[in-house]
């Protein structure tokens, strides 16, 4: 697939490294000394200029390209861009957009703009929080097959009681995969006598209620049903949208938002959310609020340096996990290290919504697992599948070796995968494979 | 330094005579009455030469150009006034019983024009059954407010009704149903006087199979046009007690009706959408704060020896003259002047409610009530979380905060303005050697200032204000037309910064 990348910011750069691989990548970018920096790091081909400008998309033979993807920051931009190359020829165009009343007015038409498909950064992002904040000490967590299957990964800390088990003495649940271990920066492929230790990080598939169960177990101190106690801090988009969210799940949320007029128009917006008016960096306020006994706090202020000092302040005063919005790169791994649970990164959320948008062709659904290191996907099987008619013991044999069934799904019911379990034409099947297989396995689907 | 007045208070002379012109048309109907019955048309014609050649007057005076808020309320303020004065002269002409005297008429016509339902009249039979009808008509006229009519003729002749109209509803919003004003005040207009007829014709089928035998095509019209309009006049003594069980229920079911929002009705009606009836709070909490009164009442009715222990009897009697004084119409199906001292109280506290803000209704209304106690577990709120902002939400509508401060104002105002007349009708009573009790005095205020009706003691359901001193009257005749509209737009009247720029 030839795919024009405009833009050659974190995103545009991060959707060009996944893709090149196995795709014809063109970045196009207005500042020459990027598109030089990202001619010499990947592998793809680079131009200079205005990737609204329909001279420079013509130069980048847009009439050619099966894809663009406009990703600067810039939402505008992104829509115009999208919308000119739709003139020139009917590449599919992905637009990411900031505006999250972009999104609405393309979700009423699905065509405006010029747009084939669009993601709002800020609400993706929030759609991650969320969907961490659902599992207490959840790293990184994805539905699959319409929500039957989740996938989950865990972070084991020291005082985990698993903390030092084998496998088989944690695998307590029926309908529960341990796809893989990561530890360091490589993952294994668990079997029932790999033990887990402090300090990995744990991939499991199952339905949602053991993925539940076995969250609750390797913290027991967290009631999952206590996670009505959250706190969000920062009435930034992403604030608002996580509030919104979670109000959409039945929770209560706290938001802490420090300028009146936007504190007001939050309060309306959100009936079910408490909104306070208040600078959230005030640790008697925070004591007065009790914030220090939420189950979690999400920092969403709009500098990564007062969301540092958020962190830190609500790590002191012992809140058990605070997610934090990092927008610049290089600080998740420094944020990390100061003990804040879970790092999201805005742009990184971007590019990974948009490439697994771009898999999904062939892939049903995909999370990426330790930036790219690993990818869950969700297959399709069709009735000419290779995977299809035999047990999987059989097949286990000639898949690529580190892969792992994790669930199956056959007319919207839950199946485990055992090794007697053979696959039929049109059941969903949740893999975890290491990145470099995962076409291989799609093209076995 | 001059001081220049900059309120053209000419335009609003204008408007009121224009609104003025068009009272002849409901004039003809007692006209028509009194021609059936044989009785003299002398005192409407007079009225009617007298409106137009006032009409008259106020339109030479008046001058073109764009009508403020200043000159709204001004001129809302004076049709109110000048209607009650213009509806005063038939009573004058005639001549009849107490009428005949000016301040007696002006509380009638006053009484008649805001809704309010006092009389001071004492024996009902001294007047012509057409004088009788022209207090019905002048109730209905002020049930949904000359100004709807005025609003829906004046957007016609090409004046804004948009400031009028702002100006009669104050602190909260006109749920706009259609883009025009004047529209808009057809629908309302329309809605109305189809409810009314519905009720005139559901009254008189009853009398026409037997089930209410009291209630002659007179009584139906009579009754239907006081009912709907919330306004509580009767021709009969005994009021509503004067018909059967059935008839009763029927003109409960009236006062509720006409005690609900009109655009809510209309809204219902046009789009079937029920789900709004559920899901609208104020409606919620006017009929359930109805229910829990007439309940309070029924169950003091239950312990009162003195009262027929008939079960039926009981709830329509407490149902009836709760639905009545809560939808500030003023009926009454049996004298509840001799009940308990705990009825009467819930009956009292009753006054101060009120339906719904856009209803023919007066007194505060359901909405700000609701906005004041949601605002008051706010403060219970806030004390132990003093940072969090919450909106007050009605239906799930954020309230503006300014608004919630013009209610807790209004609010505020009204409960100042009942208790001065209060202290007033007192000390009046007092210097002309009158006894009233404290509790009397305080019921008798209220029900006038909140445009209710009766009272209790001698202004009770079967008796007449005619008793108290002219002055108090007097008084009692200005706090109806403050209360009628709304209390702002008068008092701004009587600030320096209404007149000065």
């Amino acid at each position: 697939m030839r795919v024009l990348v405009i833009g050659a910011g974190q995103v545009g750069t991060n959707i060009a490294a996944s893709l090149s691989s196995t795709h014809d990548v063109i970045v196009v970018d207005i500042d020459e000394d990027r598109t030089e920096q990202l001619a010499y790091d990947l592998d793809v081909l680079t131009l200079t200029g205005d990737g609204t400008d329909i001279d420079v998309l013509r130069e980048a033979d847009i009439d050619t390209a099966d894809m663009v993807i406009a990703s600067t920051d810039d939402d505008e931009i992104n829509l115009v861009a999208c919308a000119t190359a739709k003139t020139e020829s009917d590449p599919f165009t992905i637009a990411r957009v900031k505006s999250h009343r972009y999104l609405r007015s393309w979700e009423g038409s699905e065509s405006a703009y010029g747009v084939d498909f669009m993601v709002c950064s800020d609400l993706q992002t929030a759609k991650n929080i969320v969907e961490v904040v659902g599992l207490p000490a959840a790293v990184n967590v994805g539905p699959f097959a319409g929500g039957l299957v989740q996938m989950a990964e865990f972070e084991i800390l020291p005082d985990s009681p698993i903390a030092g088990q084998v496998v088989a003495e944690a695998d307590r649940f029926d309908s529960l995969t341990f796809a893989a271990i990561f530890r360091a920066d490589r993952f294994e492929l668990p079997s029932g006598e790999t033990p887990i230790r402090a300090g990995d990080n744990v991939v499991v598939i199952g339905s949602p209620e053991s993925v539940q169960e076995f969250a609750s177990s390797i913290v027991p101190a967290q009631t999952p049903d206590r996670t009505d106690d959250l706190v969000v801090v920062g009435g930034s988009e992403i604030g608002y949208h996580t509030a919104r969210l979670l109000e959409q799940r039945g929770l209560h949320p706290k938001l802490i938002e420090q300028d009146d007029a936007r504190a007001r128009e939050l309060a309306e917006e959100l009936p079910n959310t408490l909104v306070m008016e208040h600078d959230a960096t005030d640790t008697e306020f925070l004591a007065r609020e009790h914030i220090d006994d939420a189950d979690a706090v999400v920092a969403t202020l709009d500098s990564d340096q007062k969301n540092l000092l958020l962190s830190v302040l609500a790590k002191r005063i012992g809140v058990d996990r605070i997610i934090t919005v990092v927008d610049t790169r290089e600080y998740i791994e420094l944020f990390q290290e100061i003990g804040i649970d879970v790092a999201i990164n805005p742009r990184f959320v971007m590019a990974e919504e948009i490439t697994r948008f771009t898999h999904e062709g062939i892939a049903e659904n995909i999370a990426v697992l330790e930036e790219d290191l690993a990818e869950v996907l969700e297959l399709e099987m069709s009735p000419d599948s290779q995977l299809v008619g035999r047990p999987i013991r059989e097949l286990i044999a000639e898949l690529p070796k580190s892969t792992v069934i994790g669930a199956v799904t056959r007319d919207h019911t839950f199946i485990t995968p055992r090794g007697d379990t053979v696959l039929e034409p049109g059941d969903h099947v949740v893999v975890f494979v290491e990145a470099d297989f995962a076409d291989d396995i799609t093209a076995m689907s | 330094m001059t001081v220049r007045i900059r309120v053209d208070w000419r335009i609003s002379l204008g408007l009121t005579g224009t609104v003025l012109s068009y009272l002849t048309i409901p004039l003809l109907f007692p006209v028509a009455i009194a021609l059936y019955y044989g009785e003299p048309i002398g005192p409407f014609l007079v009225t009617i030469a007298v409106t137009l050649v006032l009409a008259f007057g106020l339109n030479t005076v008046s001058v073109e150009g764009d009508l403020g808020a200043r000159e709204a309320f001004l001129a809302v303020s004076l049709i109110w006034l000048l209607v009650a004065v213009v509806g005063a002269i038939p009573f004058l002409v005639a001549g009849d019983g107490v009428t005949a005297h000016p301040v007696n008429a002006l509380f009638e016509s006053m009484s008649g024009i805001t809704t309010t339902g006092a009389t001071v009249m004492l024996d009902f039979d001294a007047h012509t059954r057409s004088i009788m009808m022209w207090r019905q008509v002048q109730q209905w006229l002020g049930g949904l407010g000359i100004l709807i009519l005025a609003t829906a003729i004046l957007s016609e002749v090409g004046v804004g009704g948009a400031q009028l109209m702002e100006s009669e509803t104050w602190t909260t919003t006109v749920h706009k149903l259609t883009p025009r004003i004047a529209e808009t005040a057809r629908i309302l207009l329309g809605l109305y006087a189809a409810i009314t007829a519905l009720a005139v014709v559901v009254l008189y089928v009853l009398f026409l199979v037997g089930l209410a035998p009291n209630m002659t095509l007179y009584n139906a019209i009579a009754h239907a046009l006081t009912s709907v309009a919330t306004a509580g006049f009767s021709p009969e003594p005994a009021s509503a007690g004067a018909f059967s069980p059935i008839a009763q229920w029927v003109l409960v079911a009236c006062m509720l009706i006409g005690a609900t929002s009109f655009g809510l009705i209309y809204a219902v009606l046009t789009e079937a959408e029920f789900q709004r009836l559920r899901s609208n709070e104020e409606l919620r909490f006017y009929l359930g704060g109805t229910a829990v009164a007439a309940g309070l009442v029924a169950a003091a009715l239950t312990f009162d020896p003195s009262i027929d222990p008939n079960l039926e009897q009981t709830i329509r009697h407490a149902v009836f003259n709760t639905v009545s004084i809560v939808t500030t119409t003023g009926y009454a199906s049996t004298d509840f002047n001799l009940w308990s001292p705990a009825a009467k109280h819930v009956l009292f506290t009753c006054m101060f409610l009120g339906g719904m803000v856009g209803s023919t209704t007066c007194s505060i209304k359901t909405l700000r009530w609701l906005v004041v106690l949601k605002a008051f577990y706010r403060e219970l709120f806030t004390a132990i979380h003093p940072s969090a902002v919450r909106p007050i939400r009605v239906s799930d509508d954020p309230v503006d905060e300014s608004t919630v401060q013009d209610i807790y104002g209004f609010v505020l105002l009204s409960l100042v303005l009942a208790f001065g007349l209060t202290v007033f009708v007192v000390v009046d009573a007092a210097r002309v050697g009158l006894r009233v009790s404290e509790f009397e005095a305080m019921s008798a205020a209220a029900s006038t200032f909140l445009n209710i009706g009766p009272a209790f003691g001698s202004a009770g359901p079967y008796g007449s204000y005619h008793a108290f001193p002219a002055t108090t009257k007097t008084a009692m005749v200005l706090l109806m037309w403050i209360g009628r509209v709304e209390i702002i737009p008068v008092l701004t009247l009587f600030t320096r910064a209404f007149w000065r720029s």
